[in-house]
């Protein structure tokens, strides 16, 4: 009973829980937000009635979406103070100002901007309605900037005193904080892993019609758009994940070693990259590994004969600097999430290549089993975005803040584990039943295809969109 | 005046920011069952504030933020101390944000009784719970010399807090139920002027009680003279409504509950969480704020950025500034 009503285990448990889920939506947000826009460009320049049928449909899905994001957003920032107050009374003088930027500078950008492009189709000239999209998309896009930024304190704390009086960090640098290296390189690799979702999603959209036969003004040019999308935004998550490794291994050497699960010093060929290892189930010791020689050096140091800290040593390290303790996270989450983010992000861009060579100059390939293939785009890209974000939390363990605070000193002291139990509860409930809501209507939406628009108008030859209501 | 007291007004004026217009938000939610004879009707009343309820909203995420980064001990103290009572607000504020979205994704009656009855929780519950909020803050709550709340649910609920809470429920259903009248036409937006005339009533005496409990017991010059201010334009605002005056009626409501939230914090000042079982563990300004560096950055921040915000918010009123009727929903096409 002690242990179910930990309230560290359990606020644990939450944060991951709504971080988790909240992410869930935020890519697609970000992504579909650009996309939507993109195609009311194009309809905008040539009038083409497909580009506007285009961008309902996809605005259909973002609309969806975007809701939860905002509603499991505001959880987000209000658990730092209900779950992590230690957190928060240590922090806020540095954390909050990346938070309050967010807030000004992109929230009110974001929710201003969406309600007029939801309800300002008939209400504003098509020039600034088209604004207001583009403006929702730099507004998503700003917001994930500052929100790394706050990320990379914990990760990579910079631009700070301690203040051993007041117990806390204090902010001396603004500019060293906002470009941390860390967020430098987490940001580009986070939006362009947005988009490759996002690509995922419409791919497996367009893919359901196509199979069916069904659609094609619409979904060839959309299919087309996602496969491009998922080639280039994967290219671009490779290039700033290698920097992001990078700069981890300079900040966070624990982590490279718990994503790698090694245990020793290991330098040059030594330092190979393990693709797939099984090993003893109290994970010290390896049975069967296929490993690529150097690569590991490469990734870390890009280098041949780099060197890689391994777990043991940098356990003595830390426990020299910070006191005795366990400071490695739990291996075989860092060593799998990593694998499986890689993995799964590398097998969406062969299928997107190979979907490019088979619809090339118009082709629509026949075989259903291709069009299966294709539509496990979203589901497959969307947890290969959520492992990365478990691996680079869980990897960040047992520290809340690298080197400063560890995650067992954070917790609301005055909380108790009742508290965050019913809390914990509600959530999981709420959740687990607009996860249901949420998924039927993307899929009803996704199955029902684009709108159909009617005729133009005689006098201006475009299409008049209608009045939008809830 | 120092950074520390010119961030004490500025997260006021964010939560006034949050309590004028979400308020109305709460209130038209909360009017469904009371003026949504058919789903018609109740289409109209959501769409009244269908494309702002989302901008309104994110006041209250501006406004934690910026109490995060200014005051990280009241923040730290006051969320992780109103544990239960914030988690059922952020539940209420999730059920409300979704049901507008996906109650017109379906035409079935039942779903959207559903979420018909999902957005009337979503909004009186925060309604009643954010006046229960700041009540205690104004009177103190027990705190330990780390400034860790020390009571429970139960120690929020007390009469005082009840009587806060009960205010801001009945101020910001008239003013949604105000804003109705402001926004529809025909029989909708009369049915709506007269909930008000009677809510008003109701909203008068709850409301005056609460301020004169206030301010006899924690009264300050500056919170007499807000708290008049609220009472005037409460009782203008009840008139003008009185006389079909909407607009006028609209406004002074706004201007109540903006009066209201500033003598609030003007009966806190220049405490922001009084201890109320020994004054030497109060938060106050001086000892919750952050530091003069990130607080001078953040007034920039401030100053460059509120004016705009205020100026794209209010041209979105603008181009929203239309009556929705009924006829409007019927044509459209979803």
């Amino acid at each position: 009973m002690n242990e179910l009503l930990d309230p560290l285990l359990l606020a644990r448990w939450q944060f991951g829980l709504t971080t988790v889920y909240h992410f869930l939506f935020v890519p697609i947000t970000i992504g579909l937000a650009t996309t939507v826009a993109v195609f009311q460009t194009a309809w905008f320049r040539t009038d083409k009635v497909e580009y506007l049928k285009i961008t309902r449909f996809f605005g259909t899905l973002f609309l969806i979406n975007f809701a939860m994001g905002v509603v499991t957003g505001i959880v987000q920032e209000f658990q730092f103070g209900m779950n992590w107050s230690e957190y928060s009374r240590f922090v806020g003088d540095v954390f909050g100002a990346p938070l309050a930027l967010e807030g000004l500078l992109a929230f009110f950008f974001e929710a201003t901007f969406i309600g007029l492009w939801i309800f300002g189709w008939d209400k504003l000239p098509r020039g600034i309605h088209l604004a207001t999209i583009w403006c929702t998309a730099v507004g998503t896009i700003v917001s994930a900037y500052f929100i790394l930024a706050a990320n990379a304190f914990m990760q990579n704390p910079v631009g700070y005193e301690m203040n051993v009086e007041k117990g806390r960090a204090e902010l001396v640098d603004i500019g060293a904080l906002l470009t941390n290296p860390v967020a430098l390189a987490a940001f580009p690799h986070t939006i362009a892993a947005s988009f490759m979702v996002t690509a995922g999603l419409i791919i497996s959209a367009a893919a359901w019609h196509l199979a069916r036969n069904q659609h094609l003004d619409t979904m060839r040019p959309a299919l087309k758009f996602g496969l491009w999308t998922m080639v280039g935004a994967g290219i671009l998550t490779t290039l700033f994940g290698d920097q992001l490794s990078l700069a981890m291994v300079a900040t966070q050497p624990m982590k490279m070693a718990a994503a790698e699960a090694t245990y020793d010093t290991v330098c040059g060929a030594d330092a190979s990259f393990s693709l797939f290892t099984l090993g003893t189930p109290d994970g010290t010791s390896e049975l069967f590994s296929i490993r690529v020689p150097y690569l590991l050096s490469l990734l870390s140091t890009h280098t041949f004969d780099g060197c890689v800290e391994g777990i043991n040593d940098l356990q003595a390290q830390y426990t020299e600097l910070y006191g005795p303790g366990d400071y490695a996270p739990i291996i075989w989450v860092t060593y799998w999430a990593f694998r499986w983010m890689i993995g799964l992000g590398m097998l969406h861009v062969l299928v997107a290549v190979v979907g490019l060579w088979l619809t090339r100059k118009g082709r629509m390939p026949k075989q259903r089993w291709i069009w299966k293939v294709a539509i496990w785009s979203f589901p497959l890209s969307l947890a290969a975005m959520s492992v990365g974000w478990v691996f680079t939390e869980m990897g960040r363990q047992p520290w809340i803040v690298f080197s400063l605070l560890p995650t067992e000193s954070a917790v609301s002291p005055n909380v108790t584990g009742l508290d965050v139990l019913i809390s914990l509860v509600a959530f999981t409930l709420v959740y687990g039943a607009l996860a249901v809501v949420e998924v039927r209507l993307i899929l009803r939406a996704i199955k029902k295809g684009p709108p159909e628009l009617g005729e133009p108008d005689p006098e201006s030859g475009r299409i008049e969109p209608a009045t939008t209501v809830y | 005046m120092d950074l520390p007291t010119l961030w004490f007004w500025i997260v006021a004026f964010l939560f006034v920011g949050y309590f004028v217009l979400d308020g109305f938000d709460f209130g038209v939610g909360m009017s469904l069952p009371f003026l949504g004879k058919d789903d018609t009707d109740r289409r109209v009343l959501i769409n009244t504030i269908g494309p702002v309820w989302d901008l309104n909203e994110t006041w209250v995420i501006v406004a934690g933020a910026a109490l995060f980064a200014a005051f990280p001990e009241w923040y730290a103290t006051l969320f992780s101390g109103f544990y239960l009572a914030l988690l059922l607000i952020l539940l209420a504020l999730i059920v409300r944000g979704v049901s507008f979205e996906y109650r017109h994704q379906r035409p079935e009656s039942q779903w959207k009784g559903r979420f018909d009855l999902m957005i009337v929780i979503g909004s009186a519950v925060p309604a009643l719970l954010w006046g229960v909020a700041f009540a205690n803050i104004v009177q103190g709550v027990p705190l330990d010399a780390d400034h860790n709340y020390t009571g429970t649910l139960f120690d929020l609920l007390n009469p005082y807090a009840l009587l806060g809470g009960l205010t801001t429920l009945l101020l910001f259903f008239t003013h949604g139920v105000v804003f109705v009248s402001l926004k529809t036409e025909g029989e909708l937006r009369e049915r709506a002027r007269r909930l008000a005339v009677r809510s008003g009533i109701v909203s008068i005496v709850v409301a005056a009680s609460f301020l004169l409990w206030t301010g006899l017991a924690f009264g300050t010059l500056w919170f007499w003279i807000l708290a008049a201010v609220a009472a005037v334009a409460l009782i203008g605002g009840w008139l003008a409504n009185l006389r079909g005056a909407e607009g006028i009626a609209f406004t002074l409501m706004a201007a109540t509950i903006a009066a209201a939230v500033f003598a609030l914090f003007a009966a806190l000042f220049p405490d922001v969480m009084p201890a109320s079982n020994d004054p030497a563990n109060s938060l106050t300004i001086e000892n919750a704020s952050s530091t003069t560096y990130t607080l001078t950055f953040m007034s920039w921040v401030a100053l460059i950025f509120l004016p705009l915000i205020l100026a794209y918010q209010g041209w979105t009123y603008w181009v929203f500034r239309k009556r929705v009727s009924r006829a409007t929903i019927e044509a459209a096409t979803h």
